[in-house]
């Protein structure tokens, strides 16, 4: 892909809208295919941003899903402004999560959303002030190296 | 083996997508945890659950899975069978527990 190709786009997803979780995914995931995008790279996407999705809804007011295509990779960068996670390194490990029981009777909030976009991610950075919200990125490979 | 083979071998009732039976099913995942399954889950597996919530549409989708088998005689919302018919994703419905489903999927997959 040259420069040229570049491609990317930017998503609002609102809070506790549980209803449309997994739209944004979708849209992001069929633009992907369209272009060409190998599979295996489709489907880590397809897994880092509809955990993003449920982590905005979840926990945030709202938030911002932003995607770019390049030569060597897919960025995705997810923005909320919300509750904010105290403890990151917690919020880390499988299992742990905060989840209230409306979220987990949906059956979210089993404590593998952060750790699966990490595990699906080459790269991957998240950064949190309580109070103000979290932003994450995530970068996933097209090329080896 | 098509997702009609399991519907009839296993007498479960079709809920949305029925066009789409023809679908080749790869293998099964079984769970309801959504993180689970979006995880772990392959592209034309057939997802046995529990849950009924119109996510399950937007998982099974994004996975690009051959359909849903909701067990226990639970009824996915009316919102979930519209989504999936949207979707073309078949959803079918069973009395029969999670454990017996995969048990005779996994016996009609093996001998096949």
């Amino acid at each position: 892909m040259s420069s040229e190709d570049a491609f990317g786009g930017s998503y609002t997803v609102r809070g506790r809208d549980f209803i449309d979780a997994g739209l944004v995914s979708s849209q992001i995931k069929k633009l992907l295919k369209d272009r060409g995008i190998p599979e295996d790279v489709v489907r880590k996407v397809a897994v880092v941003t509809f955990e993003a999705e449920v982590n905005i809804i979840s926990y945030a007011e709202i938030g911002t899903i932003n995607f770019y295509v390049d030569h060597k990779a897919v960025t995705i960068e997810a923005m909320d402004k919300g509750q904010g996670i105290p403890n990151i390194d917690l919020a880390l490990q499988e299992g742990y999560s905060t989840a209230d029981d409306t979220i987990r009777d949906m059956g979210f909030g089993a404590g593998m959303g952060l750790p699966n976009i990490k595990k699906f991610s080459d790269e991957f950075e998240i950064v949190s002030i309580v109070g103000k919200g979290t932003t994450l990125k995530s970068v996933i490979r097209t090329v080896d190296k | 083996m098509d997702l009609k083979t399991i519907q009839s071998e296993l007498g479960l009732l079709v809920q949305c997508a029925a066009e789409r039976l023809g679908t080749v099913v790869t293998g099964g995942y079984v769970g309801d945890l959504l993180s689970d399954v979006m995880a772990n889950s392959a592209k034309g597996q057939v997802w046995v659950t529990r849950q009924v919530h119109q996510n399950i549409v937007a998982v099974a989708t994004l996975k690009e899975l051959s359909g849903i088998i909701i067990v226990q005689g639970a009824m996915p919302d009316k919102d979930t069978v519209a989504k999936a018919e949207n979707e073309g994703l078949p959803i079918l419905t069973t009395g029969l527990s999670a454990y017996e489903v995969v048990g005779r999927i996994y016996r009609l997959l093996a001998s096949s």
